[in-house]
């Protein structure tokens, strides 16, 4: 074995930060699904009736469908009744103040580097923290209301904001979109919703965290942003999860709609746990995630930093519906020891003159396989609708995969795609270049690692960004080549 | 300062280096010349401690210190400067962002502070004035889409930031047209000081003309067969190796 292949496989055992668990009383159903989880679950939350009808036309059509096989990655078939789809910390319902949340659950929140304190907060972030299966707070909700801003649990919308939520649930990613966004529509607990009215720039970023804390549980969140015409906002998830032997599935749902002249910025840094360095435990992480630029001029951009997470399936979309909207994916996608990704997004231009732009960094370490799965569609009636693509693959050592698999269907002769892919490997002279330097082994991949996702790292707000790029360090610690 | 032994390497199968014996005190410079694949640049990695190259036997110490027993990182925190022939790309990597992780981390091996951004780009300006760099060439990604005058001179702003007591110049004259090689002399000589040493690995005289040696050595066949002064260097470049040859194929037969 060469000396690179040696240090990569010292490399690839680093520890998982955010493993612990947080002692705190939990109300859980009992494992299992049928109709009458969904019924308790909508009765939890005292759903209104039409909410119920369309969650168990959801779980009726659910039924039916075959769990996709397609993507690039194998595990063992999930027992779907072997899951616990609610459970939410026990407190007093309503809380009157941040002052009122459980000691414990703030001491999490602060373990993660979330502090809910709003008055020691510096950062402006706005954040609605999601626990197991129930949002727990949303911060700095007086002074975005002062603006229109609607930004609370989905929760809170359904009972406060019933118009807005029947309106737009599910107009993005219909009940049957899939087989996971079907399954979340029956079960969701919670999520984020927000709404930013006509003509208004969200003066800060609003942010979610999720993290699944409870043994068994299934986490399906949903979240639903409305961007009036010539708004704008930046919204920023990040999730972590416990270290826990067994998988743990999450299955979310986020829907984006963007008026006319509207702007979406969603980012994401994704740390769900992901499984120990022989591959036991970790994150099932089957998500849904697009977005509809339904005015002309609207813009969606996707931002995604995804570490961890045993099994990845994700595909944040863009449907470019108005005239001269414009959707942006930039990606970083990184697999260790044995994880893997299936990952990527789909652009699917309908209106005339619409652009896209795609650039997706996969690295691959340890034993793990990274795919990039990516569709171009474009209408007969989007003229002059542009596309770039552009997919690297980063490999360290010889034991993982990287795999592209784009797909591009053009209806109109007016439009131009154009797709760039390369793979390459951090090589031993640039890794001795940094030695030569002072620089040690680990340091130097993470230079080169933060270089190569510059592109990506780049697009994250400021504090994200620093947050990101030591995320990669940790992620890739052992797996230099 | 440094002091070579005996030295023998190999790279695979293949010996390189068959018993090198070299002393360099501070303040000196030292050329090492020779014909095509008589062992220079595998001298210069062997010193660096690039892992492809095997020592079978000898010593290298640096200030007293085993250099051989050392990670290359650890030489580099050392003092030992290697100036690459071929410098690589690092896409995405600003050369300042690399200077200052660099810079940062020999200071932490030291026990030093760490250089915050204000002094850093202080630091930064002087050394660029020094080696006649653009900043602008600075904040591009390391080497990516240089020239060769440029990552030549890239180097030696490089060695100027990291102020090693030992450097070594590989081959550091190959592509540069004639006001490039001047640049470049002219930064190396400015860098000089009573406390660091140089070695210069050249296949011509040429950059010997703006770095004075104060010995020059041959290499042939993996072992210094000539000693000498720069008259030497003149010398060859008048007769060119051949001679050097015959001499020393004489002597093994």
């Amino acid at each position: 074995m060469s000396d690179s292949n040696k240090i990569l496989e010292e490399i690839t055992s680093s520890e998982y930060k955010w493993g612990f668990v947080t002692d705190i009383d939990n109300d859980s159903l009992p494992k299992g699904l049928n109709e009458d989880t969904v019924r308790y679950i909508s009765a939890k939350k005292n759903e209104p009736e039409w909410l119920l009808e369309w969650r168990l036309d959801a779980f009726r059509k659910w039924l039916k469908m075959e769990e996709p096989i397609w993507p690039n990655v194998t595990y063992p078939k999930i027992d779907f009744q072997d899951i616990i789809y609610y459970s939410a910390p026990k407190q007093k319902v309503t809380l009157n103040s941040l002052d009122e949340i459980d000691p414990e659950l703030r001491a999490t929140f602060e373990k993660l580097g979330i502090s809910l304190d709003e008055q020691k907060r510096m950062t402006g972030v706005a954040v609605d923290a999601v626990i197991d299966s129930v949002s727990i707070t949303t911060t700095f909700k007086v002074k975005l209301s002062e603006l229109g801003i609607i930004f609370c649990s989905m929760s809170e919308a359904v009972q406060e904001h019933p118009e807005l939520v029947r309106k737009y649930l599910g107009s993005v990613v219909p009940v049957t979109d899939n087989y996971y966004a079907a399954l979340n529509s029956a079960v969701f607990s919670d999520g984020s919703f927000c709404y930013i009215p006509k003509g208004v720039r969200s003066p800060m970023e609003l942010s979610t965290y999720f993290r699944i804390n409870a043994a068994n549980t299934g986490q399906f969140e949903r979240t639903l942003l409305i961007a009036d015409e010539s708004s704008y906002v930046s919204y920023l998830e990040g999730c972590t999860a416990p270290v826990r032997d067994e998988n743990q599935l999450h299955a979310a749902v986020v829907e984006l709609v963007a008026m006319e002249k509207a702007e979406i910025k969603y980012s994401t840094v994704q740390n769900w746990y992901p499984g120990d360095k022989n591959g036991k435990g970790g994150i099932y992480n089957f998500v849904t995630k697009r977005g509809i630029c339904a005015g002309d001029y609207a813009k969606i951009s996707w931002t995604q930093v995804e570490t961890g997470s045993a099994v990845t399936w994700k595909y944040p979309s863009c449907i470019l519906k108005g005239d001269h909207s414009i959707g942006e994916f930039y990606s970083v996608a990184v697999t260790n020891n044995y994880q893997q990704a299936d990952t990527g997004t789909k652009m699917i231009h309908i209106g005339k003159n619409t652009k896209s732009r795609i650039v997706s960094k996969g690295i691959s370490a340890g034993h793990s396989h990274n795919s990039y799965r990516g569709l171009v569609k474009v209408m007969k009636r989007a003229e002059g609708a542009r596309n770039y693509s552009q997919c690297d693959s980063l490999l360290m050592g010889d034991q993982c995969g990287a795999h592209t698999f784009p797909y591009i269907e053009v209806e109109n002769n007016t439009s131009t795609v154009e797709h760039e892919a390369t793979t390459s490997k951090i090589g031993e002279d640039q890794i001795f270049y940094c030695n030569q330097r002072g620089i040690a082994t680990e340091k130097a991949v993470a230079l080169i690692v933060n270089g190569y996702c510059k592109e990506v790292l780049n697009q994250l707000p400021m504090e994200f960004a620093v947050e990101a790029q030591k995320l990669l360090a940790i992620s890739l610690e052992g797996s230099v080549g | 300062m440094l002091s070579i032994k005996n030295l023998h390497a190999r790279i695979e199968e293949k010996e390189i280096l068959r018993g090198i014996n070299l002393e360099v005190k501070a303040g000196e410079v030292h050329a090492i010349m020779g014909p095509n694949g008589s062992g220079k640049s595998t001298l210069a990695s062997v010193l660096a401690g690039r892992s492809d190259y095997e020592v079978t036997s000898g010593s290298v110490t640096l200030n007293g210190k085993d250099l051989l027993d050392l990670s290359p990182e650890d030489r580099a925190r050392e003092g030992v400067f290697l100036a690459f022939q071929y410098p690589i790309e690092i896409p995405g990597v600003s050369t300042i962002n690399f200077m200052k992780t660099a810079v940062n981390e020999i200071r932490e091996y030291r026990g030093q502070e760490t250089m915050d951004a204000v002094s850093f780009l202080k630091l930064m300006k002087e050394k660029m004035k020094l080696v006649e760099i653009d900043e602008s060439l600075l904040k591009r990604a390391l080497n990516e889409g240089f020239s060769g005058g440029e990552k030549k001179r890239n180097e030696i702003f490089q060695m100027a930031m990291l102020e090693p007591s030992l450097a070594i110049l590989d081959e550091t004259d190959s592509g540069l047209d004639i006001d490039a090689l001047r640049i470049v002399a002219n930064g190396v000589n400015k860098l000089k000081t009573p406390n660091n040493a140089t070695i210069v690995v050249t296949h011509y005289q040429r950059l010997l003309d703006y770095i004075i040696p104060d010995f020059v050595h041959v290499l042939y066949k993996g072992r210094i067969v000539k000693s000498g002064t720069k008259e030497l260097a003149l010398e060859l470049e008048e007769k060119g190796y051949d001679w050097i040859k015959a001499e020393a194929d004489a002597q093994t037969v």
